[in-house]
This record gives C-alpha cells, sequence and structure tokens, in this order.
C-alpha cells in the first residue's frame, strides 16, 4: 500500500504530501527572510505598549471585540435574507412539526404522484 | 472454540451485547465506588470498540459478515424449513456497516475518554454512563442489523438514550425542553418508519432488508413507505428544512454527549442512504429521488451554514455547521443515486461523488466531535457558551486552542486536513453533474471559514480578560479525547487514499451493489 499515493478526485488529483513538502519549502524560505532582518525589539520598554494617539489604554475587557460585533456588514448586506430565514426559526415545537409533515407531504406529491 | 475465535465469530452479537449488558449493570457496579464505574464503563467501551474492529477487519478482508441469532450456525439465515424466508433476526455487517462501525467505536471511545473528567463535577453519572452505553448499542445496532423491524428497534433505543442525555443537565428546564422537542420530534418520525415496516411485512411477508428488496415492486404502497422512511431519516440526521431541532439538542447537551449526538445524526443517514440503495435502489425512481437527497443538501449546506454566522452560543454555532456538513453528505450520495441507472455517468462521476459523501461521513464525525469537545472544554472552564463573554483563553488554554484550530481548519476545506480531501472529492464530481451546486459547494466552505473565525477571534484571541485570569487548560483526560481526534483529523488529511481505498471504496460499493447485499443474506436465492 502506498500512503503517500494521491487521491483521485474525478477530474484531477490531491497529492497532500507533495503540498506539504511545498508548505514547508515555503515556511523555510519565509524563515530565513524574516531572519535576515535586523532585531530592535527590546522587551519590557516602551516598545511593547500599545500607543493610541497618546489616550491611556482602556481596561482589557474593553479593548477585546466581542462576537456580535463582526460580521456585522455581512449581515446588513443579507438583511433580507435573514429576516426572512430566522424568524422561521421559531423554537416551537408545534412548528417543527408543521415542518416535517408539510415535506412529507411534499415527498408524497413528488414520488407519489409525479414519479 | 478458543476465546478469540468465539469474539470472532459472535463480534456482531457482541458489538451491541457488550454495551447493553454494561449498561444495566452500571447502577449496580456505581454502588461500589466512582473508579470502579469509571473502570467498568471505559473497558466496555475499550472491549466494545475492539470488537468492532475485529469485526470491521473481518469485513473488509473477507466480505459481508452474516450473523443469524437463534440458529444452529451463525451464518445459517434462510433454515431448511422456513420456505425460503429468513424468519430470524439477522445482522448483516457488509462493508458500508462496518465502515460505520469503525466511525462508532473511534467516536464512542474518544468521548468516553473525554467524559470522564468533563463529568466528573456532576452527580448521578451512572445514570448519564448508562445513556451513553445506550446510545453506543444503538448507533452500532442501527447501522449492523440487516432487519429492519430491528432497525426501529435500535432506533428506538437512541432516540430514548439520546432525549435523557440531551436533557442531564437540566439547566433551568432548558435542557429538558429541548430533549422533549427532540423526543417527540424522533417519536413522530418513528412512527413514520413503523408504518414504513407495516407496508413492507404486509406486502411482502418480511422484515428482512435483503429479502424486502429481492421482493421489491415499487407498488404505490412502496412509494409512500418510501416516502416516510426519507422523510423520517432526513429529519433525524438533521437535513433543511427538518433541522430545527439540531441546535437546541445539541446546544443543551453535554458536549461530550454532543460530539456523540453527531454520529447519532450519521447513522439515520446511514439508514436514508440503506434505504434508497439496498432496499429501492434501481426499482425506484432513482434520478427523482436523487434530485430530492440533493436538494436537503444543498438546503442543508446553505442554510445551516448562513444561521451559524450569527449565532452568539458557541454550540448552537457549532449544531449549524453539523446541519452545513451533513448538506455535503446529501449533495455527494444524492448525484451518486440520481445517475445510479446510468454506467457512464457513474463511472465519470457518480461513483466518486459518493466515495466523496461517505469520506466526508467519517471526517464530518472526526472534525465536528473534536470542535463540541473543544467547546465542551472551554464550558468546563469557564461556564459559559456565550461568545460575546469570552476572549484572550489562547494565552491559558493552548492545547484547546489548538485542537481547536485544527477542527476549524479542517470543517472549512483547508488543506491538509481531512475535511479537505472529502470536500475535493465532492466539489470535483458535483462538478460534472452540475457546476452551480459544486460553487455553492465551495462558497459555503469559505462561509464555514468565515465563521469558525469569528468564534476564534472572541473566543482566544484578544488580551487576557481579568474575570479569565485564573482559568487553566482542560484536564488530561479531556485533552486525551480531543487528541485522538485531532490526529485521526491530521493522518487521514495527510494520508487519504489509503482510507479511500480501505475504507471508504469498499463502503461506497457495497452501498450501490444491492445483488451483492441480497446475494450475502439469501445466497442467491
Amino acid at each position: 500500500m502506498d500512503l503517500t499515493a494521491p487521491v483521485l478526485t474525478g477530474y484531477g488529483i490531491w497529492a497532500p504530501v507533495a503540498w506539504l513538502a511545498a508548505f514547508v519549502a515555503a515556511t523555510i524560505v519565509v524563515y530565513l527572510l524574516w531572519k535576515t532582518g535586523e532585531s530592535s525589539y527590546k522587551k519590557g520598554t516602551e516598545q511593547g505598549r500599545p500607543y493610541l494617539s497618546g489616550n491611556a489604554e482602556p481596561e482589557k475587557g474593553a479593548v477585546h471585540i466581542r462576537a456580535s460585533n463582526l460580521y456585522w456588514g455581512f449581515l446588513q448586506a443579507l438583511k433580507g435574507y435573514y429576516d426572512a430565514i430566522v424568524p422561521i426559526h421559531t423554537g416551537v415545537l408545534t412548528d417543527y412539526m408543521i415542518w416535517f409533515v408539510a415535506v412529507t407531504a411534499m415527498l408524497l406529491v413528488v414520488i407519489g404522484v409525479l414519479s | 472454540m478458543t476465546f478469540v475465535d468465539f469474539i470472532v465469530t459472535n463480534a456482531p452479537a457482541l458489538l451491541v451485547a457488550i454495551p447493553l449488558f454494561a449498561a444495566f449493570t452500571i447502577p449496580a457496579v456505581g454502588k461500589i465506588s466512582a473508579a470502579a464505574r469509571n473502570l467498568w464503563v471505559m473497558g466496555t467501551m475499550l472491549l466494545t470498540a475492539a470488537v468492532a474492529f475485529i469485526l470491521a477487519f473481518r469485513v473488509f478482508s473477507t466480505g459481508t459478515v452474516i450473523y443469524v441469532f437463534g440458529a444452529a450456525a451463525a451464518n445459517l439465515a434462510v433454515p431448511l424449513d422456513s420456505g425460503g424466508i429468513p424468519i430470524r433476526i439477522i445482522f448483516t455487517v457488509d462493508a458500508m456497516s462496518a465502515f460505520m462501525d469503525v466511525i462508532c467505536a473511534i467516536v464512542g471511545t474518544s468521548v468516553l475518554l473525554y467524559s470522564l473528567s468533563s463529568e466528573s463535577r456532576n452527580t448521578n453519572l451512572e445514570g448519564y454512563y448508562a445513556l451513553y452505553l445506550l446510545m453506543i448499542t444503538g448507533v452500532f445496532g442501527m447501522v449492523s442489523t440487516g432487519d429492519f423491524f430491528n432497525f426501529f428497534v435500535f432506533l428506538e433505543i437512541l432516540s430514548l438514550a439520546s432525549a435523557g442525555i440531551i436533557a442531564y443537565r437540566i439547566d433551568g428546564g432548558l435542557a429538558v425542553e429541548a430533549a422533549l422537542k427532540y423526543f417527540i420530534l424522533s417519536t413522530l418520525g418513528a412512527i413514520l418508519v413503523l408504518f414504513a415496516i407495516g407496508i413492507y411485512y404486509g406486502q411482502y411477508d418480511a422484515l428482512n432488508i435483503a429479502m424486502i428488496a429481492q421482493r421489491m415492486q415499487f407498488s404505490m404502497l412502496d412509494k409512500i413507505a418510501l416516502v416516510f422512511l426519507v422523510a423520517a431519516l432526513a429529519m433525524k440526521c438533521g437535513a433543511v428544512p427538518m433541522h430545527f431541532w439540531t441546535p437546541d439538542a445539541y446546544s443543551m447537551a453535554p458536549s461530550s454527549a454532543t460530539a456523540f449526538l453527531v454520529v447519532a445524526s450519521q447513522a439515520s443517514l446511514y439508514g436514508l442512504f440503506r434505504v434508497v440503495f439496498t432496499m429501492y435502489n434501481m426499482t425506484m425512481n432513482c434520478a427523482t429521488v436523487g434530485w430530492i437527497i440533493i436538494i436537503l443538501g444543498v438546503l442543508s449546506m446553505v442554510i445551516g451554514v448562513t444561521m451559524a454566522i450569527p449565532q452568539k452560543d458557541i454550540k448552537r454555532l457549532m449544531a449549524y455547521h453539523a446541519v452545513s456538513q451533513t448538506g455535503y453528505m446529501l449533495l455527494g450520495v444524492g448525484v451518486g443515486l440520481a445517475v445510479l441507472g446510468n454506467t457512464t455517468l457513474t463511472s465519470a462521476y457518480g461513483f466518486m461523488a459518493m466515495e466523496g459523501g461517505i469520506f466526508h461521513i467519517f471526517n464530518h464525525a472526526m472534525y465536528k466531535g473534536l470542535l463540541f469537545l473543544t467547546a465542551g472544554a472551554i464550558f468546563y472552564r469557564i461556564g459559559t457558551r456565550d461568545l460575546n463573554k469570552m476572549g484572550g483563553l489562547g494565552h491559558t488554554m493552548k492545547y484547546t486552542m489548538i485542537f481547536f484550530i485544527i477542527g476549524a481548519l479542517a470543517i472549512a476545506g483547508i488543506p491538509p486536513f481531512n475535511g479537505f480531501a472529502s470536500k475535493l472529492m465532492i466539489y470535483e464530481s458535483v462538478y460534472l453533474f452540475n457546476p452551480i451546486f459544486a460553487i455553492i459547494a465551495m462558497v459555503v466552505s469559505i462561509l464555514t471559514l468565515a465563521s469558525f473565525v469569528k468564534v476564534f477571534h472572541s473566543v482566544f484571541m484578544g488580551p487576557q480578560l481579568p474575570e479569565y485570569a485564573d482559568v487553566k487548560e482542560a484536564p488530561l483526560p479531556m485533552l486525551i479525547g480531543m487528541g485522538i481526534l485531532a490526529a485521526i483529523v491530521i493522518l487521514f488529511g495527510l494520508f487519504p487514499q489509503p482510507v479511500v481505498d480501505m475504507l471508504v471504496a469498499p463502503a461506497a460499493n457495497a452501498l450501490a451493489n444491492q445483488g451483492g447485499y441480497i446475494a450475502s443474506v439469501l445466497g442467491g436465492a
């Protein structure tokens, strides 16, 4: 058995070991480039402190961007979609059952009558 | 007969007998001590997993294994005086069943190891472990049985145990409410399954899957039975628009149990595939049913991922992703079914799509199980699932963060993790069927990555928050449980072809080869 054999995907191949070798080679090149840079960082000095235009640093909890603030633009752009899709998820059991019965009825028509 | 021979010969029966026996005896063992109880439950799981691996090895090396309960010989499916009807309960473990057994064994063991720590602070653990072992019994039974009424029995065992374990933590009544929703919907689905069984029995005088498949006429009654089974099993595996129970149940169950609920849902997915491929196959209009499964898959992918993005509860978010990933499996196998009658298209891309879908079942069980376990580790340490209250945990929970990254990259289909291999097989084969579906699948993967970037940032990034200054890394057994799944995610990503050759392709072959399944039970009768 060839452990490193590529996967046939129906249209091409996927060779993860070759990909990994290329990734490691690229990482080594990046590391070598990085090593050529000049190290000027001095730990424990003013360099390590955040500079906020001279203002005092807020407390840690206030700096962290919370989950609800992320992807606001995405959700706004798809507001119409979400306005339609979120209310369907009512959390009410009878609604869940109606969906189940409706899908069953639809399948009965498609498979039982049209098929 | 030596002990090893006994195990090998009776492996299909032991697969359900061992966890069932342990489940009912654990309250007594728990009276001795907590250590004895843990040893009992872990020993049971390891033994059951070993039996599952032995059985799977036998199936993959020698072919389908038949086990007839109560017969003079374990493989005597059709008694001489039965008129050609397999009257006893028969377990028919073909490559697809063995494939599912392997998944259940791996995830079941990892989750149980994790549970020893994650649930240690709770009371009534005998009840928890009894329910967990009943879930194990239910899954192994569902995927191994060759008798359709028996399938219903194990489906019920699984549903009842799952409802119990979802409600286990009570949580101000919310968990009980989630369990009640799951239980009532499961019962509704189970009634339809039972109704379908009644239809088959009334028409064909048989409960055996191979016998029903051999006699299948695809009459109007068979069409009704098919509809009931497709609807019930699609609902049980969380396909849109019957997925509503999934976020409720997955988020309220203990995280360890949630990881195994993923496998429980996949057992229903297995049931769906078994019905359409093994029981009906070419007797039905494969294109119509295939397209129905494809549409359910595409809806699940899109609605699952878009509903995940705005979630604020980490487990609800992951639950919606579970719905979305189920869509990939439905899409891949649905394409294989839609072109089943056309040999040219099946060999061109249909079989590859099936392989991709089936491979994704395995991969999803590993990385989604891993992700739910990381969510559980976070909840274990900080006591909340609210993403808005989290942050900076990467400073203290480094190993959990690494495991989360592995799971998140795998679910998003980033190379070289296992999710990429199966998704690529689905993308490229589905592209040949219909490019639009392949594009949708890729867009869904991008949205999945975006969603998990949000989770990663919200949970692990940012400065160390004062309220979590004392938070420690998850306990060692939890890390080991996560580590096992993470290792498989990486290994199966780096070396996918041996997995496809040894596990996936035989499983897809077994599913597509209805004649082989029937002949293995009825001997070509």
